[in-house]
């Protein structure tokens, strides 16, 4: 059913078995832990994956319920699992959210849980938002300001988005108990202090940890060679790459823009295995993009640090803010972050 | 007041032999003058030391002078008003002396203490008898319990009143029992009313208010005066305790600086210090909401949270969801649950560990030791993946060797890094997520950030086997090891040693479900020690005594005798073979050994199977002999490397033709 594969092998091997799991009393947390804990190997591995295509499960999402979660830009977080969280409490998370929310900014004061008060929080899940069945359901999280003026009965402007979810994470699945709720992925669309306020109640609530999640230059370069390979009928901005070089005073950005058809085509020419791509076509894609910046600018561009790439896919900068354009490839673009956020989990 | 003062500056607690152990005071030999005479007589009394049994009578002349005073002041004041106030002045200040030296007796204050609320004599008397209410032992909970009953009589005025709760917020800890105070929580809830007995109200209410008292009218009802009255830091902290004990009713961000209170205990306060000394109390720590330290952090924090280790709070929403329909067991277990703030002692922690309510965030026990003994020894799952998952992800974000802008925060890391390692040596156990963070952060480090701590995680290295952990964790710290300074080499040389003495102390702890290949290891381990210490040429604090190779040397001729010469349970191991005739199996001697025992019962079949295919029957016992050679081979072979050890090492055996 589901086309993507889960990648073979992220850089860390698995650690050799413990003499302390022969024990008798060796704990389920000892045997879960040993398939959690990696070990730095020195030499890295040729990951391979699956050029996103439409998931069969997307078919269940209304392209319509989507649509808010396009052109925008979230900020990306990692999060362990959340304790004894349940999909059959979401009002009465809400109540307590907007009760902490208001007490939190108004210092001092304190605010009755269930009182009428001028924002609201709504959870609320999101269908179809997972990989496989085993993913447990996507749910979003929304600030609204409410007015108070009984003459307006419509819902008031949204102030702050989040939402949270899980694609394909069964590596992470497996090392939990039925008490954790895994949903690796948080993104955030809105004013950072209510960022800080919702994920301050969470933390506290469900006992999780929020990492913002840092994207590097070699996963923008497979997030680059992924986008660019995915078929689109229609391109509607153009493959952009963006270079920083740290020097003083300030730091210079060199922004490489390329016509999206010429981008795809680069690929084509590069891509050999089908429906697989493999470090060395990413290597070599972007060789071919930086020796032709090089034979025009004379610029080694790989002495620099790559920071964002933007494509009609999606774009992606280093620190960790991304904005999905196509709602074909949502769950593919998903599934790559959910895997970097479990490797940081991890 | 100024003989007050005098008492105060001259005493010396010093025990005595009587019973009701006065302190020796010079005072005391002061009362036995007439009043009148007090200042001639106080000065004298500062000059010589009294003789014990001068001391004796004038104790007893103090006794009854109060209990003179006190019988004055229960009749009432008299009609007559000519001597009336001199009586009433040397009442007063034998009541105050001896209260200040001695305090008063249960019974006493029982008396005193309605007189002054019953408004019998004026407010000025009431104001100096409750000034000097001290206890000498205990306070009665009915005595405070009938004061209460005069305040709804309106007999005293609005001072009294507001001395009077002082009082009891400064005495609160010794009244002997609070469940029928408790019970009047409504009276002192509804004097909130009253603007200047809110702040003093509030303290009492903070001391005395259990989850029990925390209802919604309750909380409707400090939100009224809240915005009556704003933000007024003796409201902001009940309505925080009201949230501590049910955060479904209400929300209220933590105050940011310590609570405040006007100080009520300063009009008491030396006094209270002399009566704990008596009572052999160490100053009791009111129930204090956690919160963040006062000083203010070098650097923002992610997301304003004060401290890196969360705070401890174990009242939570989460418990409280979903819980439309309680059923009688949650009522009971939840009204029983005992929270780990209230936890102070081990006894407690004993007591209450079946209805223990654990934090929310797990990493909050890192500063608790209580608790820690806690997840020690209640082996849960799910505690522990929490705080495996928080623990990782802090040190993860706060290593200072990972990102270069995080450099000015090393003070912190390093602290954070020692409260780790303490909770590390108080478990005797390393963390795994200290394991996972050695592993990714050592290829990293520059050998100087935090190098005492980063190598004192390597000390508490979980146990493993030699050759997994030599590549990641040895070969790195010989890289650091050989180009750096004579300090660090001993500091590695030092934790490596820390590291072996942790590893054998945990083997030893161990030593009943040792496996064949633990025990080489732990052999390994000991001669590596025994050559290690003569290296270091350190007195080492683990000393191998006699007892030690003694008990391993039992254990390793048990092991033989088992596996080899098909002898077991020779005498003085603990099995007596009694039992195995009265379970059935006779053949018991050969039922352990190499070829018979149950682990190794397949591959004895398997190499019969496959070197001899041409028997009919499959006989394990005629693995003897040059068999039994040939089965040896086959057993190492199969990759049972830790038995070729324990074999070549501990046996010697000619082969047998």
């Amino acid at each position: 059913m589901d086309s993507y594969a889960i990648p073979e092998s992220t850089p860390r091997r698995s650690a050799s078995s413990r003499l302390k799991d022969h024990f008798i009393g060796a704990t389920p947390l000892q045997k879960r832990l040993e398939s959690v804990r990696k070990l730095t190997s020195f030499v890295p591995p040729s990951p391979q994956r699956k050029i996103p295509q439409c998931s069969q499960l997307q078919e269940d999402v209304d392209p319509q319920k989507v649509a808010f979660l396009l052109h925008k830009q979230w900020t990306l977080y990692s999060l362990t699992p959340l304790y004894k969280f349940s999909y059959t409490n979401l009002k009465e998370y809400s109540k307590f959210l907007s009760a902490f929310i208001v007490a939190e900014k108004q210092k001092g004061l304190a605010v009755e849980v269930g009182e009428d008060l001028n924002i609201k929080v709504i959870f609320s899940t999101l269908l179809g938002m997972k990989g496989t069945q085993r993913d447990p359901d996507a749910f979003l999280v929304q600030i609204l300001s409410k007015s108070q003026l009984p003459s307006e009965n419509r819902e008031g402007k949204v102030l702050w988005t989040g939402w949270f979810c899980c694609i394909f994470g069964d590596s992470l699945l497996e090392t939990v108990s039925e008490d954790f709720t895994c949903l690796p992925l948080f993104l955030a669309n809105g004013a950072e202090t209510n960022t800080a306020l919702i994920g301050t109640w969470f933390q506290k609530t469900f006992d999780c940890h929020f990492s913002p999640l840092a994207i590097n230059a070699f996963n923008l370069s497979w997030m680059a060679a992924m986008w660019t390979a995915c078929k689109m009928d229609h391109y509607v901005a153009t493959t952009e790459f963006l270079w920083s070089v740290p020097c003083s005073p300030q730091s210079l950005d060199i922004s490489y823009a390329i016509h999206p058809e010429d981008a795809k085509a680069l690929w084509d020419s590069v891509h050999k295995a089908p429906g697989e791509v493999t470090q060395e076509e990413v290597d070599l894609f972007m060789d071919c993009l930086c020796s032709h910046f090089h034979r025009h600018f004379k610029i080694h561009l790989s002495a620099t640090r790559l920071v964002r790439v933007s494509t009609s896919v999606a774009s992606a900068h280093t620190n960790g803010k991304i904005k999905i354009l196509c709602h074909k490839y949502l769950i593919g673009v998903l599934a790559y972050l959910t895997e970097l956020a479990i490797f940081q989990i991890e | 007041m100024s003989a007050r003062k005098r008492v105060k500056s001259s005493q010396t607690p010093r025990t005595s032999q009587h019973s009701n152990s006065y302190q020796t005071n010079l005072l005391a030999w002061k009362l036995k003058e007439d009043l009148s005479n007090s200042r001639s007589t106080s000065k004298h009394g500062q000059n010589s030391p009294v003789e014990d049994s001068e001391q004796a009578d004038a104790d007893e002349q103090a006794e009854d002078a109060l209990q003179i005073a006190v019988r004055y002041f229960e009749k009432g004041p008299f009609k007559t008003s000519r001597s009336k106030d001199k009586t009433l002045e040397k009442h007063l200040k034998t009541v105050e002396s001896v209260a200040w030296k001695n305090g008063l007796a249960p019974e006493e204050i029982d008396i005193l203490l309605n007189v002054a609320l019953s408004g019998k004599f004026g407010s000025a008397v009431n104001s100096r008898l409750l000034r000097c209410m001290i206890p000498a032992t205990l306070i009665s909970e009915d005595s405070v319990v009938k004061a209460v009953s005069w305040l709804c009589v309106g007999k005293c005025c609005g001072s009294t009143k507001v001395l009077f709760y002082r009082w009891l917020v400064a005495m609160f800890d010794f009244i002997d029992h609070k469940e029928k105070i408790n019970l009047l929580y409504g009276f002192f809830f509804a004097s909130l009313q009253d603007d200047a007995l809110c702040p003093y109200v509030c303290h009492f209410l903070y001391l005395l208010t259990k989850k029990e008292n925390v209802k919604p009218f309750r909380v409707r009802k400090l939100l009224d005066l809240q915005a009556k009255m704003g933000r007024q830091p003796y409201l902001h902290a009940l309505l925080s305790l009201y949230k501590f004990f049910d955060p479904t009713l209400i929300s209220v961000s933590l105050p940011v600086k310590k609570i405040y209170f006007k100080n009520s205990e300063n009009l008491w306060k030396t006094a209270l210090v002399a009566v704990r000394q008596r009572n052999q109390e160490p100053s009791p720590e009111p129930l204090k909401l956690m919160l963040g330290p006062a000083t203010v952090r070098p650097r923002k924090r992610k997301w304003n949270s004060h401290s890196l280790i969360p705070v401890l709070n174990s009242s939570s929403h989460s418990k409280e969801y979903g819980k439309k329909g309680m059923r009688l067991s949650d009522y009971l277990s939840r009204n029983r649950a005992f929270s780990g703030e209230q936890l102070k002692s081990f006894p407690q922690l004993l007591q209450n560990i079946h209805c223990l309510e654990l934090p929310s965030q797990m990493g909050a026990v890192l500063n608790n030791s209580l608790l820690l003994h806690y997840i020690n020894c209640v082996r849960d799952e799910s505690l522990l993946l929490r705080l495996y998952h928080w623990l990782s992800q802090t040190l993860q974000e706060e290593c200072i060797w990972y990102q270069v802008n995080n450099y000015e925060c090393e003070k912190e890391f390093t602290n954070f890094l020692d409260t780790i390692i303490k909770a590390e040596c108080f478990l005797q156990e390393g963390f795994d997520s200290c394991e996972a963070f050695l592993y990714k952060s050592l290829p990293l480090w520059d050998g100087f950030c935090c190098r005492s701590q980063f190598l004192q995680l390597v000390s508490w290295f979980p146990f493993s086997s030699f050759s997994e952990v030599k590549p990641f964790i040895f070969d790195r710290l010989a890289q650091l090891f050989f180009t750096s300074t004579i300090y660090f080499k001993c500091s590695v040389l030092e934790n490596l040693k820390e590291l072996l003495q942790n590893w054998l102390l945990w083997l030893s702890m161990d030593i009943h479900l040792k496996t064949v290949t633990d025990s080489s290891l732990y052999r390994n381990n000991l001669t590596a020690a025994k050559k290690n210490e003569l290296i270091l040429k350190k007195k080492s604090e683990f000393i191998f005594s006699s007892k030690t190779y003694q008990e391993y040397n039992h254990y390793l001729t048990a092991m033989v005798g088992c596996l080899w010469t098909s002898k077991p349970f020779q005498k003085g191991s603990y099995f007596d073979p009694e039992v195995f005739k009265m379970i059935g199996v006779a053949k018991y001697k050969t039922s352990l050994n190499l070829v018979h025992h149950p682990a190794l019962l397949s591959y004895a079949i398997s190499f019969l199977l496959k070197e001899y295919p041409e028997e009919r029957t499959v006989n394990v016992s005629s693995i003897r002999g040059k068999k039994w050679n040939e089965y040896l081979d086959y057993l190492f072979s199969e990759g049972l490397q830790g038995l070729k050890l324990f074999i070549r090492s501990s046996i010697r055996h000619s082969s047998v033709p």
